[in-house]
């Protein structure tokens, strides 16, 4: 038997924890969030990827009851909230400068929401308790947020978001302020966390190395819309548009005229190049214009023509960017456009193919690129 | 260090003389036995003596007190909703009126504020004595502390606020519990001010003053029209004397803070590498 896989919004049968429908959000005259609609399930770790001004943050806080919405409805649980305050929402939020209260000691600051519900006092220590425990700050309780690091601070943050055990949690950019190192080891952490206490996280990033790791689910938005909702694999192989494609990862985009054939199409894009192969169930409209999305890392790079391979072209390496592991090789075209083609460094550096001006071979299957219309 | 210079030393002389001679010498007369002001008859604190049997005086400093205290209270809490408003409304038509509306007794001749709650007080038949001269003072230091606070409240995180309301604060629990608490600072200098503003003011509490309370201000000048006395000396060294403990602890306490603040941080440096 195996594991059922979490894919709550491929099931019919399953509520929703929030849902928003025809949402609208219009500042003045600037539309922050058009017309959205979108679900998010319970125990999904949901990640909302933009570049800044695409109103995912104002989303996140249309959810915690900072923002009124202009038109639409927000349910959580399958309740209207849009009359509900934030103090009176099962939602806590995590903010992206943290605001730790500096008056108040770490220990103070987890139980700060923990006081609110008036609780009796042992309750209330031992679940600050549980948070320390959780987030590794059990010997810190006693100092000042000042008095701590940038990975504690986020830590705490996070241990007191969570102590209300809340339905919902939001993290605007929780690891903005963090370096990279820390930031990547936060990250596992923070799916652990998301894991053991079963609740929804919902995050905003710009960041989308970040998204693909912890989310279940990435939403690619651009002003103000929804563009792809998908799991990071989803958004990554099969993306719907060029936008989306391009903003995450690195890709090769061809733009050319396509013809019908077989299981797919074949895209001419230069005079006196061969057509390029594509299989897709995707159907072209009537202009048959459209867009080849390539990975680098699934353009293979040779010295010779490889035999039997679907896409083949020609060029000069005009740049090598190596990466330690990885090199990414800009090739030329006769045409002068760049392919970029990602090989991984097996080799001692001393011992590498490839160098500035070499005459190469690109190839790639009929299943590496995406046939995309826009 | 730095070398020394004569045209530093000349010069941080002379600004320091410019700025306190006229004190040393008042605080040296207070000193004189003789009752002629400007003969220098020997050391004697027998003025201070006279000073304390002097009930019109005693009175009188009573008086400023209790108003310094009462209007600075007031003036606070009335300039820390003010600002509060002022900073937290966000845009609205009107706003910079509004504001300026705030600023503007800053600017106002002492004069023409003191006349103008003077016919305020005889128009609506209110006695004049100690409750006017504190509502007087309430209504000019109420804007210095509206400025004081409000320069902090720019600079205050707002997400701080609203981490508050989404851990269940309603919105007055969340100011009493974290906005008041980090601004209090800023609260308490703008108190301050107000406080010294009061314990000095002539001009309006001249206005708004009766028969019924008088305030030391007001006693020493009307005292001085009728020629300088020791004992008004001595009473001015008393005033310098409070003024100079109240800054330097002031100033002493604000230090030990930062100070200390630095510290801590410079430990949880160390601490976390």
């Amino acid at each position: 038997m195996t594991e059922p896989v979490f894919a709550p919004w491929d099931d019919p049968n399953e509520k929703p924890l929030i849902e928003f429908k025809n949402v609208t959000k219009r500042f003045g005259d600037f539309t922050a969030i058009d017309d959205l609609t979108l679900d998010i399930y319970e125990r999904e770790f949901f990640a909302l990827l933009g570049p800044s001004g695409c109103g995912k943050t104002t989303m996140m806080r249309m959810l915690a009851g900072f923002e009124t919405i202009t038109e639409g409805t927000i349910l959580l649980s399958g309740k209207n909230i849009a009359r509900v305050p934030p103090n009176r929402r099962a939602v806590n939020m995590m903010f992206q400068s943290y605001a730790l209260f500096p008056h108040l000691t770490v220990w103070d600051n987890i139980a700060f929401g923990l006081k609110r519900e008036k609780l009796p006092k042992d309750q209330i220590e031992a679940r600050v308790q549980e948070m320390l425990k959780l987030t590794r700050l059990e010997k810190f309780s006693k100092r000042k947020p000042h008095q701590i690091s940038g990975g504690q601070r986020q830590r705490v943050a996070l241990a007191r978001s969570l102590a209300k055990a809340p339905k919902l949690l939001l993290l605007d950019e929780p690891l903005g302020a963090l370096d990279k190192k820390l930031r990547q080891d936060t990250q596992f952490e923070l799916m652990d966390i998301q894991e053991k206490t079963g609740t929804t996280f919902v995050i905003v990033t710009h960041d989308q190395e970040e998204a693909m790791t912890v989310a279940s689910r990435v939403a690619v938005m651009d002003e103000g819309r929804l563009i792809q909702v998908a799991t990071p694999a989803g958004i990554y192989e099969m993306p719907n548009t060029v936008y989306v494609a391009d903003f995450i990862g690195d890709v090769n985009i061809i733009e050319g005229h396509g013809t019908k054939t077989g299981d797919g199409y074949d895209v001419t894009f230069a005079e006196g190049q061969p057509a390029l192969h594509a299989k897709t169930d995707a159907q072209l409209g009537e202009a048959a214009r459209c867009y080849l999305a390539i990975r680098p890392e699934k353009v293979t790079i040779s010295a010779e023509r490889p035999d039997g391979a679907v896409n083949v072209v020609q060029g000069t390496i005009h740049d090598i960017a190596y990466l330690g592991n990885l090199s990414t090789y800009h090739v030329e075209l006769p045409t002068g456009q760049i392919l970029k083609a990602q090989a991984a460094n097996t080799r001692r550096l001393s011992r590498r193919s490839f160098t500035w001006e070499d005459k190469v071979w690109l190839s790639w299957t009929d299943t590496a690129a995406v046939v995309l219309e826009r | 260090m730095r070398r020394f210079s004569w045209f530093n030393a000349t010069s941080l002389t002379l600004g320091f003389a410019f700025l306190y001679i006229p004190m040393i010498i008042l605080i040296l007369y207070s000193f004189n036995a003789s009752k002629l002001v400007t003969v220098w008859a020997g050391f004697s604190t027998r003025w201070y003596g006279e000073l304390l049997q002097n009930e019109a005086f005693l009175n009188a400093a009573w008086v400023t007190l209790k108003v310094a205290v009462a209007s600075s209270t007031i003036a606070t809490v009335l300039g820390t909703m003010a600002a509060y408003v002022m900073v937290r409304a966000g845009r609205f038509s009107g706003r910079t009126l509004f504001s300026g509306m705030i600023y503007a007794p800053l600017v106002m001749p002492e004069v023409i504020t003191g006349l103008s709650l003077l016919l305020l007080f005889i128009g609506i038949g209110l006695d004049r004595g100690i409750v006017t001269i504190i509502l007087a003072h309430t209504t000019f230091s109420m804007c210095y502390v509206s400025v004081v606070v409000s320069s902090r409240l720019v600079s205050f995180d707002r997400s701080l606020e609203e981490a508050a309301l989404d851990l269940g604060c309603s919105p007055f629990e969340a100011f009493r519990l974290v906005t008041l608490p980090i601004i209090a600072p800023a609260v308490i200098s703008g108190w301050l001010l107000a406080f010294t503003l009061s314990l000095d003011d002539l001009v309006i509490a001249s206005f708004t003053s009766g028969p019924s309370a008088t305030t030391l201000p007001i006693k020493i000048f009307s005292a001085v029209r009728l020629g300088v006395s020791p004992e008004i000396n001595a009473l001015s060294t008393i005033m310098i004397a409070i003024v100079t403990v109240a800054v330097i602890t002031a100033s002493f306490v604000s230090k030990r803070a930062s100070v200390r603040q630095q510290a801590e941080e410079k430990a949880a440096v160390r601490a976390t590498g």
